[in-house]
C-alpha cells in the first residue's frame, strides 16, 4: 500500500512534483557549482598569480657580489661562478615539478654596441624565449614567454607585423630594449654590430624594467659572445606555492623526520627552493620575497571571500528548497485530512511525505549535481580558460546535503499538516 | 464601528462619526487586514523577501568594495610607478613632496640614490641612500633583522655581508667604505634579505649618504592607489611636473594586478549572480504559495462583484508593499552581512553603498509582482464557486 500511495502521488500530481523538483534541482545546481568553484579557486588564482613572474631564483653557491646600477652591470663579465645549462632540465625532476610553471636562465654579458668611436657598453642578456627541452620522457617548453608574461615585443614603430617578433632560441637574432632602441635609433629588421658581430634585430622589447636598456638574446648567443658554452648566471623559477604558515618558515635542519617529510611534501616556496638546490649542483635557491611573500596574502583573501560567498549560496539554495517543499506540502492538507479520517496515524502520514521528499531530493540532487558540474565547467572555461574539475567525492556529499535540506524544509510543514484537524481540512477551512 | 450601548444612535450620527473618523479607504483596510489576519504566512513571505534582498545587497556591496580592498592588498607588492632621472639631470629638492601632494595622501613615494663604493679589500659594492621609514612601508616583503635607528648605521644585504665582513656573524663590527677617496665608518644595524638585487647592496640613510658621496636621489619609487586608468593618469600628471625625469609604470606589478583582479571580479560576478538568482527563486516559491493559499479571498471578492482589474490591483499592491518593506529591511541586514564578511576576510569594514538601494528595491518589487501575478493568472480561469466549495 505504502509504495502505491507514493507512486500514485507522483503520477497524479506530476505538475506539483515537477515544481518542487525544479526548485531542488536549481538549488543543488547552484550549490554544486559554487562548491566546485570555491574548492578550485585557490589553484586557479595561484596560476594567475604567476603573471607576477618568477618567485624563486637559483644562483651559483660561490657567487660573487652583483655590482649593478640602473641595469648596467659593473662586474667584470667572466668574474664569479656559473651554473651549468645542462643541469637545468633536472628542475622537472623535483618532487613538485607539476607545480613548476616554467623557468628562465639568465646570462648577462657586457658588450660593445656599434663600432669605432660611437661604440657604447651595454648589457646583453642571454635567456630562453620558448625553448623546447626534455627530461626523461617529459617534453616541455620554457622561457621568459612563460615566466615573464608582461614582456612585450613590437616592431618599434608601434605597429605589430609578421616580420618582427620573438627570435627563435637557436637563432642569431636579438631583441633591442625599448629605451636603448630610441637612444641608438634602430628598429626591428635593422642589423647592428654587437661585440664585433653583425646581428639582426628581430623586435623591440618592452618590460618596464632594466631590460628596456639592454639587449635580449638567445642564451646560446650570449654564451658564444662570452666564450663560455653552457654557462648560466642565474635561473628564475616560477612555481605555484602554498601560502606560508607556521611549518613553512621552520628550518629543515631542526625538524624531526615526520615533520621534515610533511614539510618536504608541501609545496611551500621554502621546500621547493630546497628541492631545487638538491637537483642543481653547487647552487643556492632562494625565494624572491616581493613575489613569494605577497601571493599568499592575495590568495588567502580571495579564497576566504569565495568560501564566505559559497556559504551565502548554500544558505540561499537551502532556503529556496525549503520554501518550495513547504508550499508543496501545505497545499495537500485535504489529502492529509482524508488519510487521517480513514484512520492513518501521524507516523504513517509523515512517512509518506518523507518518502516523497527523499525521492524528490535524490532526483533533484542527481540532476542538480550534473547541471552544477556543467555550470562550474562553463565558469572555468569562460573565466580561467581551464577546467574546473569536480571531485567525485563531492557527489555523495551534495546528495546528502540535498536530502537533509529537503527534509529540514519539509519537516515544519509536515508537522503542521499532520496536526491539522481533519474536519477543518476536509471542509476546506483554515 | 461599535456603538456605545445604552445610547440612542441615529443613522445620521453614525454617518457623521464616520465622516469625521480618519479616512482609510476600503482598499488600504483590506491590505492591512490581510497582513494582520494571516500573520504567519505573511511573516514567512516577508522573511523570504528580506533574506533575498539582504543577500542581493550584500553581494552588490561586496562586488563593488572587494575590488578596492584587493587593490589595497596588491599595493603590498610595492611600487607601481618608478620615476628615473634622465641622464645629466637633477631632481628638484621638493620633487618628493610635489609627487606626494599631487597624488594624494595615500600615495607613498620613496627616494633612492645609488653609488658604487669600495670596501677595505678593494672590492666594489653598490651603496644605496634611502628614507628607511618610507622604504619599510613600501617594501613589506623586505626581511630585515633590525632596522637602522642610530646615525651611521647601515642595512646590509645578505650577500653584501660576506664582502663587508668576511668573518660573517652576529658581531656588529664597524666597517669602512670609500667613495672617490672619501671614507666613511658605518655600523651594521641589521641584515636585509629579499632574494633579489637588494641582497647585494648596502643601504644608508639618504642624508648621511648625500653628505658622504654628494650624490642626490636619482630614482623615486611610487606606490599609487587606484584603478589602472587612475594610475595611468597619475603617471601623466607626474611626468608633467617632473620634466627632468622618465616616469614609467612597473609593468610586472600593474599587469599582474590587472590579471588577477579581472579573474577575481569575473568569478565574483558569476557567484553573485547565482546567489541573487537563487534567492529570487526562494521568494518566488514562497510568494506563489502564499497567493495560492488565499484563493478563497480571491473567490469571495470575485463573488461579491469585484472587477478583475480591482483584484489584480489588490494583489499587486500587496506584493509591492511586501517588496518595499522586504527591500528596506533586507537592505540593512545585507549591509550588516557585507560589513561582517569584510571584517572577517579583509579585517576592514565594507563601506555601505546606498547607491545599490534603488536596484535592490526595484528587483524586490519586480520579483514580488511576478510571483503575485503568476498564480492570479492561473486562478482567474477558475470559477469562484469551485474554489469556495474547496475543490
Amino acid at each position: 500500500m505504502f509504495p502505491r500511495i507514493v507512486y500514485e502521488s507522483f503520477r497524479r500530481q506530476a505538475r506539483r512534483k515537477l515544481l518542487a523538483g525544479i526548485a531542488i534541482t536549481l538549488g543543488v545546481t547552484v550549490a554544486t557549482a559554487m562548491i566546485a568553484v570555491a574548492t578550485d579557486i585557490g589553484d586557479k588564482i595561484n596560476r594567475e598569480l604567476r603573471s607576477y613572474g618568477a618567485n624563486l631564483v637559483i644562483t651559483p653557491q660561490e657567487d660573487t657580489l652583483d655590482v649593478e646600477v640602473g641595469g648596467i652591470n659593473l662586474k667584470p663579465p667572466s668574474d664569479g661562478a656559473f651554473l651549468n645549462e645542462s643541469d637545468l632540465p633536472k628542475i622537472r625532476g623535483t618532487f613538485w615539478h607539476h607545480n613548476i610553471v616554467g623557468f628562465s636562465p639568465m646570462l648577462p654579458v657586457t658588450v660593445k654596441l656599434g663600432s669605432g668611436s660611437g661604440a657604447r657598453d651595454v648589457t646583453l642578456l642571454g635567456t630562453y624565449f620558448n625553448k623546447a627541452l626534455s627530461f626523461g620522457k617529459d617534453d616541455f617548453t620554457t622561457g621568459v614567454r612563460i615566466t615573464d608574461p608582461w614582456w612585450k615585443v613590437s616592431c618599434g614603430d608601434g605597429k605589430e607585423s609578421a616580420k618582427c617578433g620573438w627570435p627563435a632560441d637557436d637563432s642569431q637574432n636579438v631583441l633591442l630594449g625599448e629605451r636603448l632602441a630610441t637612444k641608438v635609433n634602430e628598429k626591428a629588421g635593422d642589423t647592428i654590430e654587437i661585440a664585433g658581430r653583425r646581428l639582426t634585430i628581430s623586435g623591440i622589447i618592452s618590460t618596464g624594467d632594466a631590460e628596456d636598456d639592454q639587449i635580449v638574446a638567445p642564451l646560446a648567443l650570449a654564451q658564444q659572445i662570452l666564450g663560455k658554452p653552457g654557462a648560466v648566471r642565474r635561473v628564475y623559477v616560477s612555481a605555484m606555492t602554498k601560502p606560508p604558515d607556521a611549518l613553512s618558515v621552520r628550518d629543515p635542519k631542526t625538524m624531526t623526520p615526520e615533520v621534515y617529510d610533511r614539510w618536504y611534501c608541501s609545496p611551500y616556496v621554502e621546500s621547493i627552493a630546497y628541492q631545487l638546490q638538491e637537483v642543481i649542483p653547487h647552487s643556492h635557491a632562494e625565494q624572491i620575497r616581493q613575489v613569494a611573500q605577497n601571493e599568499g596574502t592575495v590568495l588567502s583573501r580571495i579564497k576566504g571571500l569565495m568560501l564566505l560567498i559559497t556559504f551565502a549560496a548554500l544558505f540561499a539554495s537551502a532556503l529556496a528548497v525549503s520554501a518550495a517543499m513547504a508550499t508543496a506540502i501545505y497545499e495537500r492538507r485535504v489529502e492529509v485530512g482524508l488519510m487521517k479520517a480513514l484512520g492513518a496515524g501521524s507516523l504513517a502520514v509523515s512517512a509518506i511525505f518523507f518518502a516523497e521528499a527523499l525521492l524528490l531530493a535524490l532526483a533533484g540532487g542527481i540532476a542538480g549535481f550534473s547541471a552544477g558540474a556543467l555550470l562550474a565547467h562553463q565558469i572555468g572555461q569562460s573565466i580561467f580558460n581551464s577546467q574546473i574539475s569536480i571531485e567525485p567525492v563531492l557527489f555523495p556529499i551534495i546528495i546528502a546535503i540535498a536530502v537533509f535540506v529537503t527534509f529540514a524544509g519539509s519537516a515544519a510543514a509536515i508537522r503542521r499538516a499532520v496536526k491539522f484537524d481533519p474536519v477543518f481540512a476536509l471542509r476546506g477551512e483554515g | 464601528m461599535s456603538s456605545i450601548p445604552g445610547t440612542l444612535v441615529t443613522p445620521k450620527q453614525v454617518a457623521d462619526r464616520r465622516a469625521q473618523a480618519p479616512h482609510t479607504s476600503m482598499f488600504a483596510r483590506m491590505l492591512l487586514r490581510a497582513a494582520v489576519l494571516r500573520r504567519r504566512r505573511a511573516a514567512s513571505a516577508l522573511l523570504a523577501m528580506i533574506v533575498a534582498a539582504a543577500v542581493a545587497t550584500a553581494m552588490m556591496n561586496l562586488y563593488v568594495d572587494v575590488q578596492a580592498k584587493l587593490r589595497t592588498e596588491f599595493r603590498n607588492y610595492g611600487a607601481n610607478i618608478v620615476i628615473v632621472l634622465k641622464e645629466g639631470q637633477t631632481l628638484p629638492d621638493d620633487a618628493l613632496a610635489k609627487v606626494e601632494s599631487l597624488l594624494g595622501a595615500k600615495t607613498l613615494a620613496v627616494p633612492f640614490s645609488y653609488a658604487v663604493a669600495r670596501v677595505k679589500g678593494g672590492q666594489s659594492v653598490v651603496v644605496v641612500g634611502t628614507d628607511f621609514a618610507r622604504a619599510r612601508q613600501l617594501n613589506h616583503w623586505w626581511k630585515v633583522s633590525h632596522w637602522p635607528s642610530a646615525p651611521n648605521e647601515a642595512l646590509i644585504g645578505m650577500r653584501a655581508a660576506a664582502v663587508v665582513n668576511p668573518k660573517a656573524g652576529p658581531d656588529r663590527q664597524p666597517f669602512e667604505l670609500t667613495f672617490q677617496g672619501k671614507a666613511i665608518e658605518l655600523a651594521p644595524a641589521g641584515m636585509l634579505q629579499t632574494g633579489a638585487g637588494e641582497d647585494s647592496r648596502i643601504y644608508l640613510d639618504q642624508s648621511e649618504f648625500q653628505n658622504w658621496t654628494g650624490v642626490a636621489p636619482s630614482t623615486i619609487e611610487v606606490a599609487a592607489n587606484g584603478t589602472a586608468a587612475e594610475v595611468e593618469a597619475s603617471i601623466r600628471q607626474v611626468a608633467q611636473i617632473l620634466p627632468a625625469a622618465d616616469v614609467r609604470p612597473v609593468r610586472q606589478i600593474m599587469e599582474g594586478e590587472a590579471n588577477v583582479l579581472n579573474k577575481t571580479r569575473a568569478t565574483l560576478y558569476a557567484s553573485a549572480t547565482l546567489v541573487v538568482l537563487t534567492s529570487a527563486l526562494c521568494v518566488l516559491a514562497t510568494l506563489i504559495g502564499w497567493v495560492f493559499d488565499r484563493r478563497r479571498d480571491f473567490a469571495i471578492m470575485k463573488a461579491l462583484g469585484a472587477s478583475e482589474h480591482l483584484i489584480n490591483g489588490f494583489f499587486a499592491a500587496e506584493a509591492a508593499a511586501l517588496g518595499v518593506v522586504g527591500a528596506i529591511l533586507g537592505f540593512f541586514v545585507g549591509i550588516g552581512v557585507a560589513a561582517l564578511i569584510g571584517r572577517v576576510n579583509f579585517h576592514a569594514p565594507v563601506v555601505p553603498r546606498f547607491s545599490v538601494f534603488p536596484y535592490v528595491l526595484a528587483g524586490s518589487v519586480a520579483v514580488a509582482l511576478i510571483s503575485a501575478v503568476l498564480p492570479i493568472g492561473l486562478l482567474r480561469r477558475v470559477q469562484p464557486a469551485i474554489i469556495l466549495r474547496g475543490e
